[in-house]
Formats: C-alpha cells, structure tokens, sequence
C-alpha cells in the first residue's frame, strides 16, 4: 500500500473534482446518473479518507509531524509547495467531511429545490467537497488559502440559486430583495474581507520567516517550528497586528460574534444540503485555522490574544441563545444555534490547554454532526409544510412520529445532553476554562465559564423550547386532513449514520481523541510549554 | 555611422509591418463579400509573428540594437508576446463583429495592425524617441477606431473625447521628456540613468518625472486621468473596447515600467509616493464608481481603472530602502499579463452576451445562463477571476501585488490594507453580473439562439483565454517566467 502513503490525501480532495468535470460530460436530463456518479465519486472519496484513517498511526508520532505526506514544487518562484499531510488534528475533520459529503448527496436524491438543475447543483457539491478536503491537509500557507477561498464559488451560487426566494427588508434600501441574493452576497462579501486580511496575516509571516529563518517559506511545519521558537515574537507589535489579521480571516468564519451576522441569513437563505455543508463542515475551515495556523505559529500573540477571545467567545455562547429564545423561524434558530455552539468551540481554543484544545475538536466534529442533522430536519419539516414558522408548526410529532422522533433525539444531542456527542464540547471547554494556561487571567477565564454555563442552561431552554413548539401540542387546524408521509428512505439513509455515530461519540469519545490527544498534547508542550497536569489528560484519555 | 541589424531580432515587427501592408493592398482588390480575407491575413500574421519570438525565446540571448536604443531582451520578448497574442484574440474578437455591422473592414485591421506595431516597438524602447513614437504610432490608430460605429453619437463622442485628451496628455509627456533630455543630455535610458543618480533634489526633475506620470497615467487609465475611459470604452466598438483596455493599457505601463525602473531608479522616493497616491486613488475612485454602473461595459471601464490602481500598487514599494525592486517589478507584469488575459475574457463575453440579449445593460442579461449555461459559465470564469477569487488566475495577480508591498514599512503596508479593503468592494460588482447572468429571472426576451450563437472565431478567442485563465490559476509557474523578465530589466539591464 505504498502508493497510497503519497496519493491517499491527493485522491480524497481531488476526486470530487474529477467527479465534477465528468458530470459536466453528462446530459442534463439524465438525472439518474448524474445522480449516481455523483454518489460513486464521493462514496470512494469517503472510502480513501477511510483509508487514511486505517493506516494512520496513532502512536505518539513526534510534534509537527504528518502523515500522508505529499510534498513537491508548486509555485517554485515564491517557494510555496503542493504540502499535504494529515495529523491526529486534520484527521476526524477531514472524515466528518468525507462522511457528510456522501449523506448529502444521498438527501438530495429526491429533494431538489426549485429550480431543480440536479447537475449544477451536484457539480457545485463536488467542487465544494474539493475545497473542504483540501483545506483540512494544506500544510502550505498558500495552498491552506487557495481551498480555503473555492468553497466560496460554489456556496455563493448554492445560496444563490437554489436559496430561499421570500422578499426581505435590506437596511439601507427602500426596495425589498429576495433573501437568497441578498444572503448570497453578504456571506461572499463578509468572507472576502476576512480572507483579504488573512492573506496579508500569511505574506508578512512570509517575509518574516526569511529574516530569522534560512529563506522565506509559506510551509505551516516549517513556520511552526520557527513559530514554537519564538522567531515571530520580536520586539515590537509586528506578530500582534499579523495574529490580529489571521483572527479576522478566521473568526469570519467561525463565525465569531460580532462578525457572524453572514451566517443566520447565509443559514437560513441556503438549500438544506447547502446548510447542511455550511453548518456541518465549513465553519470548521476557521476554528481549523486556529489550531493548525494561528496557534502553533504564533503562540506568544495567540496567549496575549486569547482573553479577547475568550470575550467574544462568550458573548457568541449567550448571544446566540439569547438570539435563539427570540426566533419564530425554526431554520434560523438552529442557525443562531451554531453562533453558540462555535462559542464554545472557541472558547476552548481560548484556554490554549490541551483539554479545551480536545474539547474544541470533539466540539468541532459533535457540530458538525448534530447540527448537520438538525439542517436536514428543518430542510425536510419544510418541505413537508411549506413553512418554517413555528407557530404554525405542532404537534409534528403526532402527524410524523418518525421524524419528529429523530428531532426530539437531535435536540438533545444539540443541548448537550450527556451521553450524547454535544456533551464532550461544551463540558470540557468549560472545565479548561476553570484552568487555562498558565499566566491567563483566572478571573476571565472562570467567569467566561460561568457565562458559558448560564449559556448551557439558555441552550436547553431554547432547545427544548423548539422541540415544544414543533414537536409537542396538537397539529394546527391548518393541516387538517392533510397526509404527510414521513421519513422516506433516502432521508433515513442519510441519517442513521447520524445518529449512530452521536451515540458512539456520546459514549465513547475516544474514538476521536484516540486521534487528537497526542497531537494537540504536543503542540501545547511545544507552543506553550505547559506541563499538562496529570489529572487533566487522564481525563481526556478516559472519556 | 553604421548599425549591425539582427534581422531574426526585428522579425515580429517586420512581419507585422508586411502583413500591415498586404492587407492594405489586398483590400484594394478584394469585392466587398470577399472583404473577410483581410481578416483572415491580419490573424494569420498576426500567428505568425509569434513563430520568431519563440525561437527568439529559446536562444535567449539579450540583443541590443541602434548604440542601445532598440533592446530585444527578455522582457522586451514577454511583452511583444503579450501584445501580439493579445491582438490575435482581438482580431478573432473582431471577425464577426465588424463584417456583420458592414463597417470598413480592410482600413479596421490595418489600423489594428499599425497599433500592434507600435505597441511591438515600443516593448524594445530604450531610448525616449523610440519610446514616444512607439506610444504614438500604439495610440494613433486608436483615435480613429474608437469612432469606427460612424453612426453612432456615442461613438463619435468616444472618438473625440479620446483624442483631445490623448493629444493633451502627449504634449504634457513630451514636455516631460524634454525637461529630462535638457536635465541630462541623454536620451537612452542607461544615460538618464546614471546623470540622474544626482539630481534627485532637482525641482525641473520633479517636474519632468510629474508631467511623465501624467502622460502615461492618461495611457493606463489611472485616476485622476481617467475621465476619458468610460465614455470612450462605452461608444467604441466591443473588440476596439478590449484593446483599448489591454493592450493599451499594457502599452503603457510598458512605458510607465521601463521609465521608472530603467530611466529613473534614482528618483524613486520622487515618483513612488506620487504612485502611491496615483494606485490608492485609482482602486478606491474606480471601485467605487464601477458599483453605480448599469451598462456592463461601462463598469468594464471603472473596473479598468481599478485594475490599474492595482497594477500600480507595486511601483510603491520601490521608495523603501533596500526594497526588492525585482518583486515590484515582477509583481505588475505578472498583474498585466494576467489581467491581459482575463479582461480580453471577459469582453469576448460581453460581445457574445450583448448578441444573445442586444443589450449592454446589466439588466437585461438577468437569466442568460439559463438559455446559454456554457457562457454563464465563462461569465462566471471571468469576472470571478477579475475579482482576485481561487484558483482562477485572478488570484495569483493579487497575491503578487500583496507579496510586493508587504514589507516592513507603514506606508506600502497602508497601500496593501487600501488594495484589500478594495478588492472585497470590487467583488460586489463583478458579482452583481454574474447574480444578474445565473441568479436572477430573465427580464426579456433572447434573441434567436441559432442566430446569435457566438460565431467561430469568437468562440476560439473564448477557449483560448478560459484554459489560460483556468491553467495560469491552478498552475501559477506558468506566468512566472515573466519573473525572469522583471530580472533582465530591474537589475538595470
């Protein structure tokens, strides 16, 4: 298996985009095998990734160290390098990808929005798939920029079109637009600006890198290397305003608070499978950005940052659910949901100890999977009542047992309940936040987790709140007589794997700190040099 | 007296000076259905002058003509590529267009032709003489071709407006060069050079250097002589449009470049923060103008403008001590050579978008994906790549401009923060086409679809810049042996 040690990674990313161009060879009006090539291409996408995660090494391989690893001359000029590989940090994001990737093509076998168009929209998909894998194994600045900016295309046109046609209010103009088409650019717009600054974040660590290295070097190992040194942090602010344009780029995508206000139009605008993508795999593209980038590269910024962080952090945990109570439309408020959960998530990486850095991982991926599946249930209520307005929604539960069923259990992953994914996150990122690395201040730390508990407590109520309001209750007069068939087999192949594995991470993390924990260990030691108190990784390692 | 002439080295000029001349007795004898071989000549020579570049690029050898004056080097080569492949994809641009509207055929290519020839000229320049009769001979032409639509005021008005402003801007140049000539004695850029490299705090050389800036920011478009463009981009005719913004626009900068770089490095800190304010003006005045435009080739134009800020941004750069005049330079050929290619792109859209919906306005193009995906598709390509978006070729343009001026210094990093800031309001408005092309409802009717369809050549000239624009994006080595150009001509030759 040797030839698949260099091209596992390549084959991951850029099937899809094979995928892509085939597709285009088909005729429109072949629905089927469009369909069809559509699902091959990411199934053996998802079965390379698969592949990786077979022959990846989980014993403690060294800091800054990668497997997979590709790397040849690109852009020999700028010394910026086709560098792929994958660590025990990349590694479940890049599966969750893959995964997620094959269940929404599996959806949208019979739900397509209008105006239909199955194979742009597959086309899109696996040009989107590309961009996401990719992004999880760039170890060259510059490659990390160029996946990280193509999934805007084909998002930007997923919105776009197949969005949401309803006329909205636009502040600062008279006339009312579609919402899909104002979503569509705000999103690209907010993203752009973020990534625009990103860039110059990169180039002035370029430059940076060949005044205290041997020569100048987009290369993430080699950066971080220099970076765990404390080449960067020089007199002067220079790493301070470099970290400050990263952050922009990142905490965009996150979407931090206050820079989030894309993601509830974006969300609610887009097709289910587009917010499904959004949701599940692409707010991660940031929170990943921090850990692979940021963090490593910049470890003397990142700690005078983190309190800041740690600020918006809270503020996104309490405003999004706070947000959330105040929501009539079901899609938008598991949008402002996410504002929440990726709260979270950062909060962790805030802590920069190897427990919030685990919590925010297993965070990452418990979101993806959980708020995948609530994108895909919001997508298939509508379809079935032509509404998202809760008011009019009720006693679903009772109309569709099935799927109301899936939506209570979804939920309560959602809320945090123990036992299932959501839990691990958000109670490990509070418990770092009672201990961060040493030399943050205690007294933002403990009472950003005593925030973000009272946010615990706002996330079960607006949770549950929606579950009364859809699930709980007698149906509405209006549907009255009316059939709704429930979950078809599409939906609950697309689903169970859900479900099963929300359960398996509830009860067993491991299978995903089996990966990250050796990994973001080292990178704590060697960026922080923190010993990790004993006590703290043995609860990491036991689940 | 006597000079040694390389005759391989004057090849593409001298092929495009026979076909010039074919064409123009051809067309005596042509019948007027027949009038399209005159085409068809200038594409083929046009090709063929491409042949001795290439093997002019394989020796690879620096040729120097007339004690200097006349350079055929590396860059020179880069340059004459870009301008000729650059008309080859105008005049397929142009085939159709011109012999449906029944306008003078034989007299449209021999004008393009000359213009070419100018332009071949003036990438060889070395001196100051070569230089303005080479920008002359490039932007006479022009002056009529921009009036070509006869019946159209508009176009009228495009051709007028053009040549007293272009006349004005070339009396300030000349003005220029002669104040430079008076300083220093010299008209080869080597001399200037070294009689310049202590005059800096002369006041006639801040006015020569000022009144250069004028002239050849008139050429590139630059804010604030701009005024001219929109008008005259919106009466001219389309492929007349895309030469004007590409290959002018690049003969030029050619002229801005080898002046500043080659006549000129000593007076940096003169004409770099004067070029600091010229970029930072032309994105933001461009952009922000470009956002208001209804007509696409309008906001093709104040794009343009934008695009010129950017290609200016590098020059910035060269006033910082210790600067990397090599990337500077490197980064705005890089930016036009890309820039030539997309932008050709995007007009070859705009002429087969306007058959399609026989309107110019935004408006009416909502919904052309619909009856045409593969040119929503191009659409898309283009002006997607103009803004700068992965992994089309846009983006590598950008970055070298970003690469260039990220050093350690407040006011090119200030420059850097402007550029971004601008390329995020840029995307607002090539986005607005692509919404109206894909995302919104058709508004009226089509024309025929047989009957419209984009005619052959035109849609060669659209293959041709799209698997450039897709292979310079994924692959971006391709457009960096336009570094090594920038190596001949930063490191003084």
């Amino acid at each position: 298996m040797d030839w698949f040690e260099t091209w596992g990674l390549t084959i991951t990313v850029f099937l899809p985009v094979v995928g892509a161009l085939l597709l285009g060879f088909i005729k429109r009006d072949n629905e089927d095998a469009l369909k069809r090539t559509a699902l091959l291409v990411t199934a053996l996408a998802f079965l390379a990734s698969v592949g990786v995660v077979i022959g990846f090494d989980y014993g403690g391989t060294p800091y800054n160290t990668y497997q997979f690893e590709v790397n040849e001359t690109w852009i020999g000029a700028i010394n910026a390098n086709y560098h792929v590989g994958i660590d025990g940090i990349s590694l479940p994001l890049l599966v969750l990808s893959t995964f997620v990737m094959v269940l929404a093509v599996i959806y949208s076998w019979n739900h397509w929005e209008e105006p239909k168009n199955p194979k742009a929209f597959l086309i899109l998909m696996l040009i989107l798939a590309t961009g996401m894998n990719g992004t999880f194994v760039a170890l060259d600045l510059v490659l990390f920029f160029i996946f990280f900016e193509i999934v805007l295309l084909p998002m930007y046109f997923m919105i776009g079109i197949w969005g949401d046609k309803a006329p909205r209010k636009v502040p600062g103009f008279a006339r009312e637009f579609e919402t899909r088409l104002y979503a569509a650019i705000k999103f690209f717009l907010f993203t752009l600006f973020g990534s625009a600054f990103m860039l110059l974040g990169f180039l002035a660590i370029y430059f940076e890198s060949g005044n205290v290295g041997a020569e100048r070097t987009f290369d993430i190992p080699a950066l971080t290397e220099l970076g765990a040194a404390g080449a960067f942090s020089g007199p002067g602010n220079f790493a301070f305003l470099v970290f400050g344009a990263m952050f922009l780029g990142f905490a965009v995508k996150v979407p931090m608070w206050p820079l989030h206000t894309w993601l509830p139009d974006a969300h609610t605008a887009a097709p289910t499978v587009g917010s499904v993508l959004l949701a599940a795999i692409m707010l991660k593209l940031g929170s990943y950005g921090f850990i692979r980038i940021a963090l490593p590269i910049l470890p003397e910024e990142a700690v005078s940052w983190a309190p800041f962080i740690a600020i918006l952090a809270v503020i996104g945990i309490i405003y999004g659910s706070l947000a959330c109570l105040a929501q009539t439309d079901m899609k938008r408020l598991i949008a402002f949901s996410s504002v929440g959960h990726m709260g979270f998530v950062m909060l962790g990486i805030a802590t920069m100890t190897d427990i919030g850095i685990n919590a925010s991982i297993i965070g990452m991926v418990a979101h993806g999977l959980i708020t995948g599946l609530l994108f895909f249930l919001a997508g298939s209520i509508s379809h079935r009542y032509h509404t998202r307005e809760m008011a009019r929604l009720g006693g679903n539960i009772k109309l569709m047992p099935v799927l109301g069923g899936i939506l209570a259990f979804t939920a309560m992953a959602s809320l945090g309940l123990p036992g299932l994914a959501g839990f691990w996150g958000e109670f490990m990122s509070l418990v770092s936040a009672y201990n961060p690395l040493d030399g943050l201040s205690l007294g933002v730390f403990r009472t950003a987790m005593v925030l973000g508990a009272v946010g615990t407590v706002l996330t079960a109520g607006y949770m549950l709140w929606m579950l009364q309001r859809v699930n709980l209750g007698e149906p509405s007069a209006e549907w009255e007589g009316r059939q709704f068939h429930d979950v078809d087999r599409f939906e609950m192949t697309a689903w169970v794997p859900l479900i099963i594995l929300i359960v398996v991470i509830g009860f067993y993390p491991k299978v995903v700190f089996n990966a990250t924990t050796d990994a973001v260990t080292s990178l704590v030691d060697a960026a922080f040099g923190t010993d990790t108190t004993a006590a703290l990784s043995s609860l990491v390692k036991g689940g | 007296m006597t000079f040694e002439i390389d005759y391989l080295a004057l090849a593409p000029e001298l092929i495009v000076a026979g076909t010039l001349l074919a064409v123009l007795t051809l067309d005596l004898f042509l019948a007027r259905p027949q009038k399209y071989w005159t085409a068809t000549m200038a594409v083929a020579g046009t090709a063929l002058a491409l042949l001795p570049l290439g093997v002019l690029a394989i020796e690879g050898e620096t040729i120097s003509m007339f004690e200097g004056s006349y350079v055929v080097d590396e860059f020179a080569l880069v340059m004459k590529g870009l301008f000729l492949v650059a008309a080859y994809i105008v005049f397929l641009m142009s085939h159709n267009y011109i012999e449906s509207d029944r306008y003078y055929q034989g007299e449209y290519y021999l004008l393009l032709l000359a213009s070419l020839l100018g332009s071949l000229v003036m990438a060889s320049s070395r001196d100051l003489v070569v230089l303005f009769i080479g920008l002359e001979v490039t932007t006479g032409p022009l002056y009529l071709l921009a009036g070509w639509r006869k019946g159209d005021i508009k176009s009228n008005e495009a051709s007028m407006k053009y040549f007293i402003l272009g006349v004005l801007s070339t009396a300030i140049l000349l003005y220029g060069m002669s104040l430079l000539f008076g300083l220093t004695g010299e008209v080869t850029f080597a001399g200037i050079a070294e009689a310049t490299s202590g005059l800096s705090d002369e006041p006639a050389l801040v006015m020569a250097i000022l009144f250069l800036m004028v002239g050849f920011g008139f050429k590139v478009s630059a804010v604030p002589f701009h005024f001219w463009a929109p008008d005259t981009y919106e009466g001219a005719p389309t492929p007349i449009t895309a030469y004007l913004s590409v290959n002018s626009k690049a003969a030029g900068f050619v002229a801005l470049l080898i002046v500043m770089y080659q006549a000129l490095p000593a007076a940096s800190d003169i004409w770099a923060p004067a070029l600091w304010l010229l970029a930072a003006l032309s994105m933001t005045i461009g952009n922000l103008s470009a956002l208001r435009q209804t007509n696409i080739v309008r906001l093709l134009a104040y794009s343009s403008i934008a695009q010129a800020g950017f290609m200016i941004v590098p020059f910035a750069a060269a006033a910082v001590s210790g600067a990397d005049l090599e990337t500077a330079f490197g980064a705005t050929l890089i930016y036009l050579v890309i820039y030539a290619v997309m932008n050709l792109g995007a007009f070859a859209v705009v002429i087969a978008g306007a058959r399609k919906t026989r309107s110019g306005e935004i408006d009416r193009w909502a919904g052309l994906a619909r009856v045409d995906p593969i040119l929503g598709v191009l659409t898309g390509v283009f002006f997607f790549s103009l803004a700068g978006i992965p992994p089309l070729a846009g983006w590598f343009a950008k970055f070298e401009m970003f690469r260039s001026v990220m050093i350690a210094d407040p006011a090119t990093i200030a420059l850097a923060v402007i550029a971004a800031v601008n390329s995020v309001i840029a995307l607002y408005y090539y986005a607005r086409v692509i919404k109206a092309v894909w995302l919104d409802e058709p508004t009226g009717e089509f024309a025929d679809t047989a009957e419209a369809a984009p005619a052959g050549s035109l849609r060669l000239a659209l293959g041709v810049v799209v698997a450039l624009t897709l292979a310079i994006g994924v692959y971006p080595s391709i457009a960096t042996f336009v570094r090594e150009a920038a190596r001949v001509l930063a490191s003084g030759g």
